[in-house]
């Protein structure tokens, strides 16, 4: 007799007898074999990470990251009110964004004047000690944002700022003038207030309400100097 | 707080007879502990019940005075130390802000706006704009002298904002502290009622700084005349600032000293105002000698 039949068998309450009733003539045989598969209907991630990421293909990993970063750029380029960016933060696209921009900004090697544009380090420096900065700022000022998720939402919305970059550059090409200055000023402005928009955006709601005016500024003068780096970029 | 002699209970035997002693002070009735007491934000206090009113506590002015003095006790290694250098909201940095520009005598920038709330958002917010701003500028002017010049090559002149910055906040870090170290060391030797703590020193330079962001654009205006007129005024108000805070910390001591204390003070602050602006204003010196600028 199996055990559950025993305790179906024991002398328990009456009461426990009648409910349990219809199922005393229920009999496991030990000879058939309990198996199967259980799948429970959860997200694709965790499938993920329990089977093979090692076994898949480099191409495999390097499109899913890729896709996640194209993903954001839609984002800050579209700006919504939504928590993608914030919730699965990544800093491969500030790294891209800082380095492009840098490339780009630094004053060539053949003019070695003393007083000219930014080196690569000083551009560098400066996007990404401003952004630490900023995000030590207003998690002072008593903001409930993550150190990197601000540090990924900054980073990420200096896309606008390097896609006027390579505008500015293609800009110069063309002879130099007032029209051109004014073509680039237009383009580098309305890039700029893109930037502030899409980062308010993120990081607005993060803030305590009455001191949102305070977490805001600093990042207005970062983008600002970094504009001011990209009108005032001059080819040797 | 209260000092140890004021815990003694006095006895109020009568309210009418001591309202009738001292008309000038005012005294509270306080219910028992079945009834809530009626006590209103605004109702001024009697001498006497302060400990009363402490140990009740509903009174919102009573309890953020309690709290006050109990601000920094966090030890320094934690994050929330450092937080209470930034419990500022918006309105009372526009309030800071406003105060510097408009000097009004015989009201102290510490006491008035302050209020032994010191923050470090201002100075250095202040401090990182002004850097910004000066190098921004004089390489506007510059680019606007020699504009038309055809030989002219423009630069941006990246070098001026690690100069400007470096000189900035040693100033605003470097001479607060000595400032604090002489006051502290006069306090000494004679008993001085006003005395500042170095965040608040730090708070009121930092402060002052202000006026320069808009005199730093304006400065983009060639003439020398309109130039040397913005920079008294900025110094006038920044400096009338600074004099009028720390006139009643150095008041009792000797005369002489603390008028050259004063002078000082205005001093430095002249030298960095008139320094940084002319210097970032300057041209190169080749491009200088070849255009005459």
């Amino acid at each position: 007799m199996s055990d559950l039949q025993r305790l179906m068998m024991e002398p328990t309450d009456h009461h426990a007898q009648a409910l349990f009733a219809g199922l005393s003539d229920i009999s496991i045989s030990q000879d058939i074999p309990v198996e199967g598969e259980i799948t429970i209907p959860m997200r694709s991630h965790i499938r993920e990470f329990d089977s093979s990421t090692l076994n898949e293909s480099v191409q495999n990993t390097i499109m899913r990251d890729l896709k996640a970063v194209g993903k954001k750029f839609m984002h800050v380029l579209y700006p919504r009110k939504s928590n993608t960016l914030l919730r699965d933060w990544d800093l491969w696209g500030p790294l891209i964004l800082c380095v492009t921009l840098a490339l780009m900004l630094q004053r060539s090697s053949v003019d070695s004047e003393k007083d000219g544009g930014p080196q690569f380090a000083e551009v560098f420096v400066i996007v990404w000690f401003g952004a630490v900065t900023i995000t030590l700022n207003s998690k002072l000022l008593g903001g409930n944002i993550s150190f990197f998720q601000s540090l990924c939402v900054l980073g990420y919305c200096i896309l606008p700022l390097t896609v006027a970059m390579l505008v500015c550059r293609l800009v110069l090409l063309a002879e130099q003038g007032p029209i051109n200055f004014m073509v680039r000023l237009f383009v580098v402005i309305v890039m700029f207030t893109w930037s502030i928009v899409a980062s308010t955006a993120f990081l607005a709601d993060s803030q305590p309400p009455n001191r949102k005016a305070l977490a805001i500024y600093p990042v207005f003068l970062f983008y600002f100097v970094i504009s001011w780096m990209i009108l005032t970029f001059t080819p040797q | 707080m209260a000092a140890v002699g004021d815990l003694q209970f006095e006895e109020f035997g009568n309210a009418a007879a001591t309202a009738a002693e001292n008309p000038g002070a005012t005294t509270i009735s306080i219910e028992g502990p079945g009834e809530s007491p009626t006590h209103q934000a605004g109702l001024p206090r009697g001498s006497g019940g302060e400990e009363d009113d402490e140990l009740l506590g509903n009174d919102d002015s009573d309890k953020t005075e309690l709290l006050a003095g109990q601000k920094k006790s966090s030890p320094f290694w934690t994050f929330e130390y450092y937080q209470t250098f930034f419990d500022v909201d918006t309105y009372q940095v526009f309030d800071r802000i406003k105060g510097s520009l408009l000097p009004i005598p015989g009201k102290n920038f510490v006491r008035l706006y302050i209020r032994s709330n010191p923050d470090l958002y201002g100075p250095f917010w202040i401090c990182a704009t002004l850097v910004f701003a000066i190098a921004i500028s004089g390489n506007l002017s510059n680019f606007l002298i020699h504009l038309g010049e055809k030989t002219y090559h423009y630069v941006p002149e990246f070098r001026k904002v690690s100069i400007a910055a470096t000189i900035i906040y040693a100033y605003a870090w470097l001479v607060p502290l000595a400032l604090w170290g002489f006051l502290m060391w006069r306090n000494s030797k004679v008993m001085n009622i006003v005395s500042y703590s170095f965040l608040e020193i730090v708070c009121v330079y930092g402060y002052s700084l202000f006026i320069y962001i808009p005199t730093a654009v304006l400065w983009i205006i060639p003439q020398k005349a309109v130039r040397w007129i913005l920079v008294m005024i900025a110094l006038s108000v920044s400096g009338s600032v600074l004099a009028m805070t720390f006139w009643p910390a150095v008041r009792e001591d000797n005369r002489r000293i603390a008028l050259a204390t004063i002078v000082t003070i205005v001093l430095l602050h002249t030298l960095l105002s008139v320094g940084c602006l002319v210097w970032s204003h300057s041209c190169d010196l080749p491009v200088c000698l070849r255009y005459k600028c």
